[in-house]
């Protein structure tokens, strides 16, 4: 009997959503034929069989969250018991279109850290508190102390890394499917327990008042979820808003367009904004930058890598352009293009969706005067822009038409503040205005 | 208080005074919860401070001064017949045991909190009656903290024999006294009475006096008790009690054989039962596992989600300080904190002379365990303060892991061990090594001393004591 564990499916994934079962019990396979397709936070992920036998389990319906580590498949190969080693060679096993990279990353890393022994791990009332509050299960922590004794410190670090939310989260996805009201609960009071004030009370019956329909959160929706509740609880947000005169630099779009018809693409406002855009992240590094509010750093990163929220039919997908700073305009566009289309019908690369630094969210072409986005975190800042239009504004002493392109600018107050934020988006907007100046820095 | 037949809402509901309701409540209401307090009782504190700890420490504070008294005529105290004065000790016992219980109450009115005298029974998983309708609460969370109440024997139901609270009470010294249990609860109440003057006579049912205690320890206080009490019967079961003249003929199973013991009077100690039964806990989802106990989660939850339980009604040992501990864990959750108990070690303290105290891992549960572990003991003999107060009988044992020195238990035997087990308590809340210990400064001369001590022989390196070669 060959037991069969979901494998990483990348960093960062913990779990997937069962989207299609390609193989029934008692099914004869051979191996590398299809087992399931899986839909990650990032994207859909077909699973071949590591081996040949007649399914005898299954583990989840289509719909079901299932989690890395799980036993999902038990196949009769005909020899006895044998557990596939979790990390597996999922690089070959893995169908395009994903290829998974850093896998294995997060797993080794718990695996290092899990202690056989059924005993409690020594450690101080005051840090198992800490670790309580931070959601780390402290029993799993291999102590830097004497005689292994867990420290503030391992339990922080140990917090601000990728492992043990894998055993948390499973734990949540546990409590959640088993419909285990008290654990629910328990996760509530769980995550109100910082703050105060907050309640998470359970809903009101909607249902006496009308009818309703009740759908789970899923894959993207769920990971939208938790990132937005992250960031608006932990960062700051500050919005600075502008306008930038695009009137020339439209212009120049337009004729460059009309130059090159019929070879490729046209250019859009967004290649020019994005090259603004680092022209002042260059200038401003704070806002490429990182806060570690456990180990009370800032990380300042040295490259740029930017993400351009596109709306698709499975919710917001960042894709990301990565060291856009090396790109020209031409470079740059086919990339949003190419993005962007992976993004929309599911055709993209779990790297193409990882490693941010910066995110540009453009509501313009469905319209808006303005909005206030939140950031991506844990990057500092992200800009929003609406949609460029043609307005009345006054040029010496004149009033004259000129298009206009409403900018705001949403950004980790721990990080920077509002003087300095002003003076980039006012730096962007002077690049924006004059194609010339941006020129010069392409 | 509350008159008539009234429904109220309440935040939280807690039934039972004790260290375990009352604690709670205290602390829900400093935590910004509005609480109302049920209890049964006229008078606060519950079991501990009415008819348990405190009044029974009284009374052995009171004996262990006039038997030291005596031990130091030798060491040239002139002293005269030690008697007691019974209705002194009474007023005493009993202007501690008020001035606690009232001090319980201050503390609960100065915070607002609402204190509803009567009997709580559930009605339904979000609703308690009060004295059978008298009040009507219905609640967001509750607290069960009902506490227990004394075994009685099933062989003499209808007989007026003494249960602790009746000898706390100290209504005569009898002559003779046959104590029933050999528990913590007998031995310090035996060893009350055989100082006020009786002849007592111990019957336990198991092959040795307190069998909780690694039998080192407890060695060391039954050598104590054969001088103090009359006799001691192991493996004796009590068949019958009838009543004979004054007193009563106790009839103990030995073995097989039979003995019929006269005595002026019997004390009942066979442990306790929880006050689970009196709750009408059937009109809820709450799930009661064996001995009546109520099962809960490491939150102290019950099987409903909103109702908690702590104290002598849940699981582990049926301690006071126990109690306190998960009351304050509860009111923290109560109150949205990331609470748990997760402590490491529940100190157990007997108050016998000598006292025994453990914490953490004992030999016993090693062995059940197989758990290695590497032992330093360290016996008074060799220590100067023990020397000085003419108390020698007793030691320190340390258990640690034999490869990281880690402290996974501590028993002690010897004046003073109720106080001294804290830090070792502390030691295994901290996760301590023995050199956390060795390396402590303890104060000489002092009976803690012998922790450090004890932390050496264990590491090998006793300073006061020659290692057999
Ligand atoms: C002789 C003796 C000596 C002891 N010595 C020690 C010691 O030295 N150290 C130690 O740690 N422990 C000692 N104990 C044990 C200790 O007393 C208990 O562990 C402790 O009291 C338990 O606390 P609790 O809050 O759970 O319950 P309790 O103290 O039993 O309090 C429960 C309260 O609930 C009330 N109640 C019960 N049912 C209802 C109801 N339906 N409605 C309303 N009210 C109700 C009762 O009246 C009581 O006041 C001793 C016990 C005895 C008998």
């Amino acid at each position: 009997m060959f037991e069969f564990k979901l494998p990483d499916l990348g960093e960062g994934i913990h779990e997937g959503e069962v989207l299609k079962w390609h193989v029934k019990v008692g099914d004869t396979i051979k191996e590398d034929d299809p087992l399931i397709e899986i839909e990650t936070d990032k994207a859909a992920v077909t699973i071949p069989s590591p081996r040949g036998g007649i399914i005898m389990t299954l583990k989840g319906e289509v719909g079901d969250i299932l989690n890395v580590g799980d036993v999902i498949v038990t196949i009769d190969d005909g020899n006895g018991v044998s557990v596939a080693p979790t990390e597996t060679k999922t690089e070959e096993v893995v169908e395009t279109p994903v290829k998974v990279e850093a896998l294995a990353l997060s797993a080794k890393k718990v695996e290092a850290l899990e202690v056989e022994s059924g005993r409690p791990v020594p450690a101080a009332p005051a840090t198992r508190r800490l670790a309580r509050e931070l959601g780390v299960n402290i029993n799993i922590i291999k102590g830097t102390g004497p005689a292994g004794r867990v420290t503030l410190e391992d339990v922080k670090l140990i917090a601000s890394g990728e492992a043990l939310a894998v055993a948390d989260q499973a734990a949540k996805a546990e409590a959640v499917e088993k419909d285990d009201s008290c654990a629910v609960a328990e996760f509530a009071a769980h995550a109100s327990t910082a703050i105060p004030f907050l309640d998470i009370d359970p809903m009101p019956d909607f249902a006496k008042e009308g009818p309703i329909e009740i759908e789970k959160l899923r894959s993207i929706r769920r990971k939208v979820a938790h990132k937005m509740t992250t960031s608006k609880i932990l960062i700051p947000h500050v919005v600075h808003m502008d306008e930038a005169d695009v009137t020339e630099l439209d212009k120049f779009r337009r004729e460059e367009n009309a130059l090159r018809e019929g070879q490729g693409g046209k250019f859009t406002l967004l290649p020019f904004v994005i090259k603004a855009v680092i022209a002042g992240l260059k200038e401003y590094p704070a806002l490429n930058a990182s806060l570690d509010p456990l180990k009370e750093e800032i990380i300042y990163k040295k490259y740029y890598n930017m993400g351009v929220a596109v709306d698709s039919d499975r919710g917001l997908i960042v894709p990301v352009i990565k060291n856009a700073d090396q790109k020209n305009i031409i470079q740059l566009s086919d990339k949003i293009v190419e993005l962007a289309e992976g993004a929309r019908n599911g055709n993209i690369n779990v790297a193409d969706l990882s490693g941010g630094t910066f995110t540009i969210t453009n509501i313009g072409p469905i319209g808006g005067t303005g909005f206030a986005a939140a950031i991506n975190y844990p990057e500092a800042a992200i800009i929003g822009l609406a949609r460029a239009q043609d307005k009345p504004v006054v040029r010496d002493g004149e009033i004259v038409i000129r298009k206009m392109l409403p900018i705001s600018l949403s950004f980790d107050h721990r990080i920077a503040d509002g003087a300095d934020v002003a003076r980039m988006v006012s730096g962007i907007i002077k690049r924006l205005s004059d194609p010339y100046t941006l020129l010069l820095e392409i | 208080m509350v008159m008539g037949s009234l429904t109220q809402d309440a935040e939280v509901v807690v039934i039972g005074a004790g260290p375990g309701g009352y604690v709670a409540a205290i602390r829900l209401a400093d935590l910004g919860k509005e609480v109302v307090l049920v209890e049964e009782s006229e008078d606060l504190g519950g079991v501990c401070l009415r008819e348990g700890c405190i009044p029974s420490k009284v009374l052995i504070n009171v004996v262990d001064i006039g038997n030291s008294a005596v031990d130091a005529k030798k060491m040239g105290l002139n002293i005269g017949e030690v008697s007691y004065d019974l209705a002194k000790l009474r007023k005493w016992t009993g202007s501690v045991v008020d001035g606690l219980t009232k001090g319980v109450r201050l503390l609960l009115e100065k915070r607002g909190i609402e204190i509803v005298h009567g009997r709580a029974q559930f009605v339904n998983n979000n609703t308690i009656s009060v004295d059978g309708g008298k009040v009507t609460l219905n609640y967001k969370h509750c607290v069960i903290a009902t506490g227990s109440r004394i075994n009685e024997l099933p062989t003499a139901y209808d007989l007026p024999l003494w249960s602790s609270a009746d000898a706390l009470k100290l209504p005569e010294v009898p002559k003779r006294l046959v104590v029933v249990g050999g528990g913590y609860i007998g031995l310090e109440m035996g060893l009350v009475y055989a100082g006020l003057g009786s002849k007592v006579t111990i019957v336990e049912f198991s092959e040795r006096l307190l069998l909780g205690a690694d039998p080192d320890l407890a060695g060391v206080m039954i050598k104590q008790c054969e001088q103090r009490f009359e006799r001691i019967l192991v493996e004796s079961r009590v068949e019958k009690v009838e009543e004979s003249g004054d007193g009563y003929a106790v009839t103990v199973d030995h073995n097989s054989k039979k003995e019929t013991i006269e005595t002026d009077q019997v004390l009942v100690a066979i442990g306790r039962k929880p006050n689970t039964d009196n709750l009408s806990l059937e009109n809820t989802d709450i799930k009661i596992i064996e001995h009546g106990l109520i099962d809960v989660d490491n939150h102290n939850r019950t099987s409903v989600p909103n109702i908690y339980a702590i104290g002598d009604v849940v699981r582990g040992p049926a301690l006071a300080h126990k109690a306190s501990r998960e009351a304050k864990v509860v009111a923290e959750i109560i109150a949205n904190h990331n609470a748990e108990f997760d402590n490491r070690a529940i100190p157990a303290v007997v108050f016998t002379d000598p006292e025994i105290a453990w914490t953490g891992l004992t030999e016993r549960e090693a062995h059940e365990q197989g758990v290695n572990y590497k032992l330093g003991k360290f016996p008074l003999r060799a220590l100067g303060r023990a020397r000085t107060m003419g108390r020698t009988d007793g030691m320190v044992k340390i258990l640690s892991d034999p490869e990281t020195n880690l402290v996974l238990g501590v028993g002690m035997v010897g004046p003073h061990v109720s106080e001294m087990i804290s830090e070792a308590t502390l030691a295994l809340e901290m996760g301590a090594t023995l050199e956390d210990l060795m390396v402590t400064i303890h104060p000489h001369p002092t009976i803690s001393e012998s922790i450090m001590e004890a932390a050496e022989v264990a590491a090998g390196s006793a300073v006061h004591i020659v290692a057999p070669k």
